[in-house]
């Protein structure tokens, strides 16, 4: 059995903030960091992989600097990577990042791929499922437990808003993972011994087949207009006195409001 | 299209670097450089005190795609066990909204469910509702539902489509925009009309709510979006309203999953936490769970809901279900009480669009006065348990 896991190198968003004055984002010093979500997905392969013997890839599309994050998903016990990163392929939209590892993924073979439910820097959510209907194959999103796996099928639960589902699909499949599924290991002595000496294969334009226009800024239906810092509305009324002047104030408001 | 320096004007201040979210800008020879990380976002054509900064059209960039063939506003009405998501009516507001000054018409697409439920979308403005009661769609399966709509919209061409950012929505509809080869802008929650050009201008929060971005699909059609619940405003219901509904067949539709069972977990509170007209919320400052049994009392008095930022679920002192903000649910309560919350951007984006915020903080220099209607300065310990006992006063 063959699996695949797209992951994505994301600026650390926790520390990501915007200078309101510019209206442009401070990333001073800001890490970059394997998608969180993604290090699920990787750790789901691995489960799958000590169960069956599979044999996991793990690949990602961007600009050299994102080796680190393949080196990363080798400490951790992928057995292969590769890196799809070409000049052509700057300034990708969710279409034309899904189109290109469409094209990646058909190269490599495929039972099983796993994505993260979202990158944290784009939150769309939309790359997984792109993927799956370009490769024209059934996918499951927000998965958080993994029931059974065989050759030929997988049944899975699926995190709806009330709940979750029961369901099951035919191989191969995309799923894209949240949280709950699992805890991502830590890297091993091993595995870090592993990552450090790995050779990272790269795929190119041509490597993975694709056409120049359905790649990068070109093949992007959505352009960013603009950017700016989330605005919040200011009509604030600080009640005044004591404590207790200010709560007789605040039940005077409710009540004008008939909620008591 | 490229972004390049003009390397006349450059002056290597070095502001356009800072600027930059992809680290894609460095000095060269005391100039700004741009290097092969630039994503065009286009952060820095603005900055440049200098005008340096310029983006350059190449051949190829604007694709001759004939776009007036494609009219009118969708609106994708998810139905869960037969019933209407509430997004749906939310969508109907603002396609209508957006129809009206496109000067085109509002149609629903509803696959599965009953012809009564279809009436009730054009008594919520929907001009035409396309209609498929095909028992494939009873269930939430992907390949279905993609398949249905992605035919629907290549036979009738609309110029915008509409789904909530729920769970089903955020998860099939992409599929639509990867088969049909157009745009798709994930969880907007604001979406104009372009005056100059009538595209759809669509606003959504990004890195993690951190920043918000203003989305454009111009040369593809439809302009698709799904849209966060509980952020846009129903439009007006009008029982006598008429429609027409148009029934379509699911031919060739076929499907690779099976959804074996449907558990329901969800809390009442879950449930009533979106739907409360009053949500008194609880942050780190309540110390422990303790604190969140006051919220419920004043919850109850108020005939209110519990909510939580993400720091107190993380606390563990009340489940996940309760969390209110980016990561958790959007709320749009007539009031909300913040009480020991700090007003992190993230917490704000699912609570700022409530009709009154009261926010009680002992830290006069906490965020979360900024969008509050009522603000106590004070220790929630003290100022809860108060509110507490005068709501019974004023009670009895
Ligand atoms: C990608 C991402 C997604 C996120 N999603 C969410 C989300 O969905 N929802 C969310 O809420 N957060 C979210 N966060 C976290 C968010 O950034 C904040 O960390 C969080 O909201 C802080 O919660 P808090 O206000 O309860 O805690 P704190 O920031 O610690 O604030 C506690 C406040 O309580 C006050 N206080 C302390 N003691 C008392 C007292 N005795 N009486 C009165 N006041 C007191 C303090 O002055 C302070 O203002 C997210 C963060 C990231 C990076
Ligand atoms: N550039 C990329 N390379 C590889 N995988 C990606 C890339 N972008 C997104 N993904 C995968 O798609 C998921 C969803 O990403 P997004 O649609 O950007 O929110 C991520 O969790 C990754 O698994």
């Amino acid at each position: 059995m063959n699996i695949i896991v797209c992951i994505k190198q994301v600026p650390d968003t926790a520390e990501v903030r915007i200078n309101p004055e510019t209206n442009t984002l401070i990333r001073e010093g800001v890490p970059s960091i394997i998608n969180p979500y993604d290090l699920h997905a990787i750790e789901a392969a691995i489960q799958i992989k000590e169960k069956t013997g599979a044999k996991v890839t793990v690949i990602t599309m961007g600009p050299p600097q994102a080796e680190d994050a393949l080196r990363e998903a080798i400490s951790m016990g992928a057995d292969d990577v590769r890196l799809i990163s070409d000049r052509a392929f700057a300034g990708a939209d969710t279409w034309a990042t899904s189109y290109a590892l469409y094209k990646a993924i058909e190269k490599l073979g495929y039972d099983i791929i796993l994505c993260g439910k979202q990158a944290i820097d784009g939150d769309t959510a939309q790359v997984g499922p792109e993927v799956a209907e370009f490769l024209n194959i059934p996918h499951i999103a927000y998965i958080r437990k993994i029931d059974n796996v065989s050759d030929k099928s997988i049944k899975v639960q699926r995190l709806m808003d009330e709940g979750y589902d029961v369901v099951e699909s035919q191989l191969p499949v995309l799923l894209t993972v949240v949280k709950e599924l699992n805890t991502p290991r830590l890297p091993s002595l091993k595995g870090k011994m592993a990552a450090k000496k790995a050779v990272i294969t790269k795929m190119n334009i041509n490597d993975i087949g694709a056409e120049e226009e359905n790649v990068g800024l070109k093949g992007s239906p959505t352009q960013v207009k603009n950017i700016f810092a989330p605005h919040t509305k200011a009509d604030r009324k600080m009640l005044q006195g004591s404590i207790e002047e200010q709560v007789d104030a605040l039940v005077g408001e409710l009540r004008g409001l008939k909620c008591v | 299209m490229r972004i390049v320096v003009n390397i006349e004007k450059c002056t290597g201040c070095g502001q356009c670097i800072d600027s930059c979210p992809f680290t894609a800008i460095v000095l060269k020879e005391g100039r700004a450089f741009i290097n092969e990380y630039c994503q065009f976002c286009r952060a820095c054509l603005s900055i440049c005190p200098e005008g340096a900064i310029i983006e350059i059209m190449e051949e190829g960039d604007i694709k001759e795609t004939d776009l007036s063939s494609y009219k009118g506003v969708w609106v994708f009405a998810e139905q869960r066990d037969g019933n209407i998501a509430s997004v749906a009516y939310e969508l109907l507001g603002a396609g209508r909204r957006l129809a009206d000054e496109l000067k085109t018409e509002l149609s629903a697409v509803l696959f599965g469910s009953t012809g009564e439920q279809a009436q009730e979308l054009i008594k919520w403005g929907a001009d035409k509702v396309y209609h498929c009661k095909d028992p494939i769609f009873e269930k939430f399966n992907d390949e279905p539902y993609s398949m249905l709509l992605t035919n629907l919209i290549k036979t009738y061409k609309p110029e915008i489509v509409l789904a909530g950012a729920t769970p089903i929505g955020r998860s099939f509809i992409p599929r639509v925009a990867a088969k049909v080869k157009t745009g798709l802008t994930a969880d907007c929650t604001a979406l104009e009309i372009d005056k100059d050009s009538g595209n759809l201008l669509q606003v959504r929060p990004a890195f993690g709510g951190n920043i918000m971005a203003t989305i454009l699909c111009p040369n593809h059609r439809p302009q698709i979006a799904t849209v966060r619940p509980r952020v846009m405003k129903r439009g007006e219901y009008g029982p006598d309203k008429n429609g027409e509904i148009i029934n379509v067949p699911a031919d060739g539709i076929t499907c690779r999953t099976k959804v074996l069972d449907t558990v329901k977990e969800a809390s009442e509170c879950m449930v009533n936490l979106q739907e409360a007209d009053v949500i008194v919320s609880g942050g780190r400052g309540l110390g422990d769970t303790k604190g969140f049994k006051m919220l419920e009392e004043l919850a109850e008095l108020l005939g209110g809901a519990v909510g939580a930022s993400r720091a107190a679920v993380d606390e563990g002192w009340i489940p996940y279900s309760h969390q209110v903000g980016q990561t958790g649910k959007t709320v749009c309560p007539k009031i909300y009480i913040a009480c020991g919350i700090s007003g992190a951007v993230q917490h704000l984006v699912g609570m700022q669009s409530s009709d009154i915020i009261i926010a009680i903080n002992k830290n006069p220099e906490a965020p979360i006065f900024n969008v509050a209607t009522y603000g106590i300065v004070g220790d929630v310990n003290e100022v809860v348990p108060l509110l507490i006992k005068k709501l019974k006063e004023v009670k009895q």
